[in-house]
């Protein structure tokens, strides 16, 4: 008995860090068990029976697979005009030296330390006041506009870890400065470039507050489906596509890794 | 103090220092992306703070009347929201703290390389399941015949938090337990993460010197370890924090009326009741008391490198 005291308090901080997992875990198993569920009634939240019913006709709930395209799509723009305008200003930042740096700074930093329901009031108090219609535009607008912060922070990190050293002797090797820019600095940039986009993607593709304020009566994006839907009855195969996109980012970033490692293995 | 001794760093040669046309370079650069944050951040939070003091409706226009009257109403009105909104946040803060710090640790030393990188996949993988899936997810959890409450219930807990006020009639699902639980499980991730860069950065042989010194592993943690990793905290603190307090989907799952936050309010104000001077009051006094508490907490903390 006094053993096994033992090894407990040996391992203690691993067996709460095994318990943190399963708490943040947890709500994942839940939403793939109950996508297997065919509930009693509108919604979905107590077991009732097993059935394949809604892996086998995932678009079966009107209305659900058009507001995942919408946010596939929305997401796939505002990661590009996010990655686009935030390496800019992350490669001003990293590399040049000029006046307004501080606010430029303040500036990039400003929109991660705001709750982001009093962006999303302020912005779509202003759509509001210049009578811009709300739709597909407002809503990419506000998400460029809160993604860029984070893609600037990932490629200015890499950026600045990059030894200078490397561009010079491009040069000194007679390299024109696009050559220099396009076979040297892009593709030591690129891992920041990539986990900036990545973040943009998800940040975009679950952000909920920021498109409940700037969205318009017929732009319901996958995330406004799922809070209506939490009102009026939730169809299971939200669960479906909430599991599917699980394995889906879990299998991205493994061959990720994997391609990653073999790649590092032949170098 | 023997600085001789050190590797000179890399010879760094600033890129406008030998070219001044450069520095218009750097403003090109810039110019896109902090134009688009200028006109669709700065000027709404302006224009903001200017539709605060405007009085009208929606169908006859709103004028500037400097009505700072709004602000007292809204305050008076919406009291307790900000009461429930930052004592929630710092709850779910302080749990995020309690739970996420024995996982980073694991990660950063416990770990074989490889569980390492399949660990980390499992607290970033989560984000790509759908929030408001996950949340709903709870109710599910924490549902009256669920196992929470019964284990809860077995154990007599629930008649202790019921007592406190965490709880009411043996439920979890409508209380503020309920909401609390869904923060801190929302925004653990933006705990986790800057925790385990900090406390990933930290040479293990620390560790034995401090063990070599007689330090119990406790001490050694006291005393190393954690001073070491206050940046990871400061910034796991505010990521949590901020968000968890500007936060309304929780509360509208998870809770009952009574245990609407800000957020709420906010929300309800500006597509509900279309009140768009009391919304503005109302972000503007959140921005105003996040800001306050953020500057005084990182001048306590005394760490400056966020960004």
């Amino acid at each position: 008995m006094s053993r096994v005291f033992k090894w407990i308090r040996e391992h203690l901080v691993v067996l709460a860090g095994i318990l943190a997992l399963a708490y943040l875990v947890l709500p994942n198993l839940v939403v793939f068990a109950f996508s297997f569920n065919k509930p009693v009634g509108k919604f979905n939240y107590e077991w009732a029976q097993f059935s394949t019913d809604a892996w086998t006709n995932p678009c079966g709930v009107a209305d659900m697979c058009g507001s995942l395209s919408l946010s596939l799509q929305i997401a796939t723009l505002a990661t590009i005009g996010a990655t686009v305008l935030g390496t800019m200003v992350a490669f001003a930042l990293a590399r040049y030296r000029f006046r307004g740096r501080a606010a430029t700074t303040a500036l990039i930093f400003l929109p991660m330390a705001m709750p982001e329901v009093v962006m999303a009031a302020s912005l779509g108090t202003l759509f509001l006041n210049m009578r811009i219609q709300f739709g597909f535009l407002t809503i990419l607008i506000a998400h460029i506009m809160f993604c860029l912060s984070f893609v600037v922070t990932a490629v200015k990190a890499r950026v600045m870890s990059m030894d200078p050293r490397l561009e010079q002797a491009a040069q000194d090797l007679y390299a024109t400065p696009t050559q220099t820019f396009l076979k040297i600095t892009l593709p030591l940039a690129a891992p920041g470039i990539a986990a900036g986009a990545l973040l943009s993607f998800a940040l975009s593709f679950d952000d909920f507050i920021i498109t409940q304020f700037n969205s318009g009566p017929t732009t319901v994006t996958f995330p406004m489906f799922v809070w209506g839907a939490s009102q009026r009855g939730i169809p299971v195969q939200v669960n479906v596509i909430g599991t599917a996109m699980f394995i889906a980012a879990v299998a991205l970033t493994v061959a990720g890794q994997w391609i990653g490692n073999r790649r590092k293995a032949r170098s | 103090m023997t600085t001789t001794t050190e590797a000179a760093p890399p010879q760094v040669i600033p890129l406008d220092a030998t070219k001044p046309r450069r520095k218009l370079t750097a403003y090109w650069l810039l110019l896109p992306g902090i134009a688009w944050l200028v006109v669709f951040f700065a000027v709404p939070l302006v224009y903001q703070g200017s539709t605060s003091l405007q009085t009208g409706s929606l169908e006859q226009g709103f004028k500037l009347t400097w009505h700072v009257a709004t602000y007292w109403d809204a305050l008076d009105e919406y009291k307790w929201h900000f009461v429930r909104s930052f004592s929630y946040a710092a709850i779910a803060t302080a749990l995020c703290l309690a739970i996420g710090y024995p996982l980073a640790y694991t990660i950063a030393f416990k770990a074989s390389r490889r569980w390492r990188n399949v660990i980390l996949i499992l607290v970033i993988a989560p984000f790509f399941t759908s929030f408001l899936i996950r949340t709903l997810a709870w109710k599910t959890i924490l549902s009256d015949s669920g196992p929470v409450v019964g284990a809860l219930n077995t154990l007599h807990l629930l008649s202790i938090t019921d007592a406190v006020g965490l709880t009411s009639g043996h439920r979890v699902l409508a209380t503020p337990l309920a909401v609390v639980c869904g923060l801190t499980y929302n925004f653990l991730p933006f705990m986790i993460l800057p925790l385990y860069t900090s406390l990933e950065r930290i040479d293990p042989r620390l560790h034995e010197a401090a063990g070599d010194l007689y330090a119990r592993p406790f001490t050694t943690f006291r005393k190393v370890t954690f001073p070491i990793s206050l940046p990871g905290v400061v910034a796991g603190t505010l990521l949590t924090f901020i968000p968890a307090s500007g936060d309304y989907i929780n509360a509208q799952l998870l809770g009952s009326p009574s245990e609407q936050m800000v957020g709420n309010g906010i929300q309800k104000q500006f597509l509900n009741v279309l009140d768009y001077p009391t919304a503005a009051a109302l972000s503007f006094i959140l921005m105003a008391l996040i800001l306050g508490m953020v500057t005084v907490y990182m001048r306590k903390a005394g760490t400056e490198e966020l960004v």
